[in-house]
């Protein structure tokens, strides 16, 4: 318990000082795209981890999140920062009707339903073009050229979402949504109102993944229907943190968002340049290969399978 | 009037050959009690070899159809035993795991005929592509209605298939209650690999009628996935009839949408009606009929 | 004031009546035993009284309020527990998590909760497998874990679903000391049993079913002798002799 406290304590210290250490852009922006991924990783984890209502369609909130900080801008002519406040609540607005409308659904269906909703919402965002001009996307002038205000700000942005999950896990609500992940017929049994406390996992799940995507407008300065609401590299992304880092722990999304950013960038560029081009072509191959290696041989993540996976490194047997 | 008409012909045609996709994802679901994801990208694999046989050896789509069935079947069998059936042991925190494989089976797909043919827009041009003949004012593309008719057929087959031989009884028995399949003896990891297989079949004879009509690309895949799913709701989960009815309907409404509303609303026709489906027929066209 | 009275009530399967017409009524502080052959739709009438089936028709008044139509977990907040004939653990939660959630059916921080989960471990005997996760537990702690749950929602009355099948005859015995003890605290008790054993000893009164229909109510030394029961559990020719 000590322990983990003082590595708490050194992390946090880390995550503090990185830009002073690491002065690069390059892997600033890294750490920056990284801890925006733990946020989306961590909501998603909320809902599917623990609640047990697998989202196929977390581009939804995100990419609702970064419209609307995008919309700011460009219609009520204000500054994206106010996305950052209201992306999260925008979210929350359309997460009440997707809510509404794929609860009715268990298990591999709702999973399927929430995929559905995000291709529709794309297609809405593509073809709205008087709100969103579709194709063209949303562009926007940056607040700040240096890096760090951005790093403070998502920093900031992660550490109150895994401390927001952390005490929600250790609270009635928490209970709550494990019970319903565990038995949905035993849950409602016990008196726990099964599809209300759905809602309130969604709901916060698609707050901070709103949230998180507002952040994407103001940062990138740059979105469009086919980056925010991408299938692949934000619904399956989201879910592909969750498992690598382990799903129903708090620090899982953490430690896979930062590895699936670490094995995007270094397939993206190509192992920073040193092998040959095609390989960064691949990357989304990788991906591909990657789902299906993570389901078949770390179904827990690193943080679930971590003793396992020290007795693969460490050669060791499993102590009886 | 006639505008009407000839939308509502085309709705139907391409209704046929969803159905066919549409089929083959609900037995996938009904036997394994998962949605497969990867189902559009198995068609699109399907779409390229046919494509690779009209380029090399100049063979017509139409017997190609042969040629690609059994080459799916096979992969879709090789899928359900080396990546999906190993997941039942995998005691995992997500129950969607199977779900998510399909998914990552679907990129994999996509990714490696983006590396053979490159992302360029493919298309095979027969004689037949665009020929066509009349009744009064409306128009019948012959493609179309050979589509429709091969995919009749299939349907037919598949029925008789279920309802007549032994594999099929095993196959409506384990979609029914899988456990007390198993206690009367039915072998069901064989029967999921079969069943896998055949669905994998059905869409890539899809593929082949699709390709004389419709363009290929290795993202092409997606929509359809996303498109067997939506029937599969609409007709009702785990509902061969429901799938074929679904099929058409969607077909229908696409086609209405794409002339009333806009060629940029079609693919969100789909998606409306699934919505509705879910919120005021839950269930689907199943329900309605209790088939 | 009956605590439950079932009026009347039928559900129906597409067609099939897999209860019909049921009534009966249970008094507060008694154990009322419920018994019928297999698929005789005990278990059935137990899903219609907490609302996991719509009733097709009749009532079910509880307190004497209907509560026909409202939510299962509403149900549990007004008092009724329920235990289920396959068990549904909460499987990768500890034994302690799983009281624990349902001890939030009545209080709302987690020390309280964890404390009242505490107190029902300790009454259901289940103290030393607090720690474990429930998936690990014997059939027999399990059977005793979906009571230690049904009791930590504080309910007036408690349908306990063949709570003694599969058990051993050590296990049997510690299960008839714990409806008991159960009834001792003052709540109520509606039970469906196989073991007649079992529900013969522990009940003031049964209801007897067979197809959906009742064919006796009493003591249960009038329906142990009622032919209707007999002919139902053991054949027609049997009754006859």
């Amino acid at each position: 318990m000590k322990s983990k406290n003082i590595t708490l304590i050194i992390l946090g210290i880390f995550f503090l000082l990185f830009p002073f250490i690491i002065k690069s852009e390059y892997y600033q922006h890294l750490v920056i795209i990284a801890l925006m991924w733990v946020v989306i990783g961590s909501s998603w984890n909320l809902l599917a981890g623990y609640t047990g209502q697998v989202s196929f369609g977390h581009a939804i909130f995100f990419g609702v999140g970064a419209y609307t900080a995008g919309i700011f801008v460009t219609k009520l002519e204000i500054s994206a920062w106010w996305g950052m406040l209201f992306g999260g609540f925008a979210a929350m607005l359309i997460a009440l009707f997707v809510g509404w409308v794929c609860f009715r659904l268990r298990g591999p269906y709702f999973a399927l339903a929430t995929l559905a909703g995000s291709e529709i919402i794309r297609l809405v965002a593509t073809n709205w073009e008087s709100l969103t001009d579709g194709m063209v996307g949303i562009l926007i002038i940056q607040s700040f050229r240096s890096k760090l205000p951005y790093y403070y700000i998502v920093l900031g942005l992660a550490a109150a979402c895994i401390y927001a999950i952390h005490l929600l896990m250790k609270s009635k609500w928490g209970y709550y949504f494990v019970s319903i992940r565990e038995d949905q017929d035993a849950a409602e049994s016990l008196g726990i109102n099964t599809t209300l406390y759905k809602n309130i996992s969604l709901l916060i799940s698609a707050f901070f993944a709103g949230s998180a995507g507002a952040f994407y407008m103001n940062y990138m300065a740059f979105i469009d229907p086919h980056v925010v609401f991408s299938l692949h590299y934000i619904s399956i992304m989201a879910i592909l943190v969750g498992i690598v880092g382990g799903v129903a722990t708090i620090m899982g999304p953490a430690v896979g968002a930062f590895v699936m950013v670490g094995v995007q960038e270094t397939f993206r560029s190509a192992f920073f340049g040193v092998a040959p081009r095609w390989i960064s072509e691949a990357h989304a191959l990788v991906f591909g290969l990657l789902v299906i290696f993570v389901i078949m041989f770390m179904a827990n993540g690193i943080v679930g399978d971590w003793g396992k996976i020290k007795r693969v490194l460490l050669g060791t047997r499993p102590s009886a | 009037m006639t505008v009407f008409l000839q939308t509502l012909v085309a709705g139907v045609l391409i209704g046929g050959i969803y159905s066919l996709i549409g089929i083959g994802m609900t037995l996938i679901m009904g036997v394994m009690g998962i949605i497969n994801l990867a189902h559009g990208q198995l068609m699109m694999v399907a779409m390229y070899i046919t494509l690779v046989l009209f380029n090399v050896l100049h063979f017509d789509p139409y017997i190609s159809l042969f040629v690609a069935m059994p080459c799916l079947f096979l992969l879709g069998v090789l899928i359900q035993k080396f990546l999906l059936n190993p997941l039942m042991k995998i005691e995992s925190i997500l129950p969607e795991n199977q779900v998510l494989m399909t998914v990552g089976i679907g990129m994999v797909l996509t990714e490696i005929i983006r590396f053979i043919f490159s992302s360029d827009y493919k298309s095979v041009k027969t004689p037949y592509s665009s020929s066509a003949f009349f009744i009064g004012d409306i128009s019948f593309s012959l493609p179309m209605c050979i589509a429709f008719g091969v995919a009749l057929i299939f349907t037919g087959l598949l029925f008789w298939f279920l309802l007549k031989t032994d594999i099929g009884r095993s196959i409506r028995a384990t979609a029914q209650d899988k456990d007390a399949a198993t206690l009367m003896g039915v072998n069901t990891g064989r029967i999921t690999v079969i069943t896998f297989g055949l669905g994998s079949a059905l869409v890539a004879a899809a593929g082949s009628l699709l390709l004389p009509i419709f363009y290929l690309f290795p993202d092409v895949g997606g929509p359809f996935t996303l498109k067997a799913f939506v029937i599969t709701i609409l007709g009702g989960l785990g509902s061969t009839v429901g799938a074929i009815v679904g099929g058409v309907v969607l077909g229908i409404a696409e086609s209405l949408g794409a002339t009333y509303i806009g060629m940029g609303y079609k693919e969100m026709v789909g998606f409306v009606i699934f919505v509705l489906v879910l919120v005021f027929l839950p269930g689907g066209l199943k329900r309605l009929t209790k088939i | 004031m009956p605590l439950l009275e079932l009026k009347k009530l039928v559900k129906d399967f597409g067609g099939l009546k897999a209860v019909n017409e049921v009534s009966f009524q249970v008094e507060k502080g008694e154990i009322f035993g419920l018994i019928g052959p297999n698929g005789s739709g005990k278990t059935t009438i137990f899903n219609c009284i907490n609302n996991f089936y719509p009733i097709t028709n009749g009532d079910v008044i509880f307190k004497g309020k209907s509560i026909k139509g409202l939510k299962p977990h509403k149900v549990c907040h007004l008092g009724i527990g329920r235990t289920f004939q396959v068990v549904k653990p909460l499987a990768r939660m500890t034994v302690l998590e799983n009281v624990t959630a349902s001890a939030f059916c009545r209080f709302n921080t987690i020390r309280e909760a964890q404390k009242e989960a505490g107190r029902v471990l300790e009454f259901c005997n289940l103290n030393t497998s607090k720690e474990k996760l429930a998936k690990s537990l014997p059939i027999g702690s399990r059977k005793r874990l979906e009571i230690a749950r049904a009791l930590a929602t504080r309910p007036d009355m408690i349908l306990l679903d063949e709570t003694a099948a599969g058990l051993n005859p050590s296990e049997l015995d510690e299960a008839i000391d714990l409806i008991r003890r159960i009834r001792e605290s003052g709540i109520t008790i509606l039970i469906v049993e196989h073991i007649m054993k079992l529900i013969m000893s522990i009940s003031d009164r049964i209801h007897a079913i067979n197809f959906g229909q009742t064919i006796a109510e009493g003591s249960p030394k009038e329906v142990a002798d009622n032919p209707a029961v007999i002919e139902a559990y053991l054949g027609e020719e049997y009754a006859r002799s």
